[in-house]
């Protein structure tokens, strides 16, 4: 088995770039804790490569041409294209696996239909997961995303066999893999209401998260999480897709809705890898 | 309407370096290369995040252009809401506001009553 680590993670923009504006900074340093932690389990592992499934906002594609998935299989990616002061990340060059990513493209295609693309620009959907994860940049990246921004977004059921498809080419694999899925759960990002999260919603989903439940998972209809989870509650495919690509348990390491100044209730779980059927 | 084209061009400004560069050394041979009403011109010459807020940006790209501009924080969140107050409701998208316009952390409240 090559895929080493399976997790989901946070990536709010607001969790670097108002780290300054925050009241409860007791809660934000459990967060940050809690994200190092993460990154010690990471680099425990031994993965040399990682793979970050994304929820990507407009930095590479946009409704000309809008991929339900894509992996990026340069030798660098750039970012953030947001003005690194508002992120509070510099700009920064990425190490890719072009050969692995290439690798893992085929194998991928055998069941779903991924785009790839050999130029890619992160945005804070990637950033900030590297910010704590990958902060020496020892391990080479390969981003991935999946459509949660330009409707008609990719359905949950394909994020699920997106994930399958993943685990399968992490697998065929020689060097050892972390993968990481980054999205919101319930948030109003980007609008008035940011600093609105459904506490409850959350807590619901990831418990089906967790227990790997399949069918509960992908229950979710578009217009109940738009309602129940704001347009970014679209975001939970990255967590479904992680969750597949695992199999196994989740352990919810930390969740909190107590830092609405980061737009989001900041989570971070990780996965308990099942061998494959 | 022609939202397509508006948030094309944020798109393309938010992303591209060559683009930012023109934008600010010839703003309107730049925003010639799309078909855009009188309204959303103008609200780009003018760098109206309320106006282009209720037009129906996407809000991932009306953020990080709020960023390009240098706007602070919760400044960009009051003047999504005055676009509100000014235009009405946001005519497209999935970025509406749904709070009735307060805010939902106690930093933005404490901004909010400071500048009354």
């Amino acid at each position: 088995m090559t895929l080493v680590y399976a997790g989901v993670v946070s990536h709010g923009p607001g969790i670097t770039g108002r780290a300054h504006l925050v009241e409860n900074t007791q809660e934000r340093d459990r967060l940050y804790a809690a994200l190092d932690k993460q990154r010690q389990e990471i680099e425990d592992s031994g993965a040399e490569v990682l793979v970050v499934v994304a929820a990507e906002h407009f930095a590479n594609f946009f409704m000309d041409n809008m991929p339900a998935f894509c992996i990026g299989i340069g030798e660098k990616h750039e970012g953030p294209i947001e003005d690194p002061d508002w992120l509070g990340i510099p700009k920064t060059v990425i190490k890719g696996a072009p050969d692995l990513a290439l690798e893992m493209t085929k194998e991928i295609m055998q069941t779903v239909d991924v785009a790839f693309a050999e130029e890619w620009k992160c945005d804070h959907g990637i950033m900030v997961p590297l910010h704590f994860l990958n902060p020496d940049g020892r391990m080479r990246v390969i981003p991935v995303n999946i459509n949660c921004q330009g409707p008609p977004l990719t359905p949950l059921s394909r994020a699920w066999a997106f994930g399958e498809a993943l685990r399968r080419a992490c697998d065929l694999s020689e060097e050892k893999v972390a993968l990481i899925g980054t999205g919101g759960i319930s948030h109003w990002p980007a609008t008035p209401d940011s600093g609105k999260i459904n506490e409850a919603w959350d807590r619901e989903f990831l418990e089906r998260l967790m227990r790997q439940d399949r069918d509960a998972l992908l229950s979710y209809t578009d217009e109940e999480t738009y309602a129940d989870g704001g347009q970014g509650g679209f975001e939970i495919r990255t967590y479904i897709a992680a969750a597949a690509a695992a199999r196994g348990r989740g352990d919810l390491q930390f969740y909190t809705a107590q830092l609405p100044i980061f737009a989001v209730g900041c989570t971070v779980a990780r996965f308990a890898l099942e061998e494959t059927a | 309407m022609s939202l397509y084209y508006l948030q094309k061009f944020l798109y393309n400004l938010n992303r591209d370096d060559r683009v930012k560069a023109q934008y600010h050394e010839n703003l309107d041979e730049l925003l010639d290369q799309y078909d855009l009403s009188d309204e959303e011109r103008q609200a780009l010459i003018d760098g109206d995040i309320g106006l282009l807020y209720v037009l129906g940006v996407n809000g991932q790209i009306l953020m990080h252009y709020a960023a390009l501009l240098g706007i602070e924080w919760f400044d960009y969140l009051q003047l999504m809401r005055d676009g509100i107050a000014q235009h009405g409701p946001v005519r497209a998208g999935v970025y509406t506001m749904t709070g009735g316009g307060k805010a939902f952390t106690q930093e933005d409240s404490k901004q909010k009553d400071t500048a009354k």
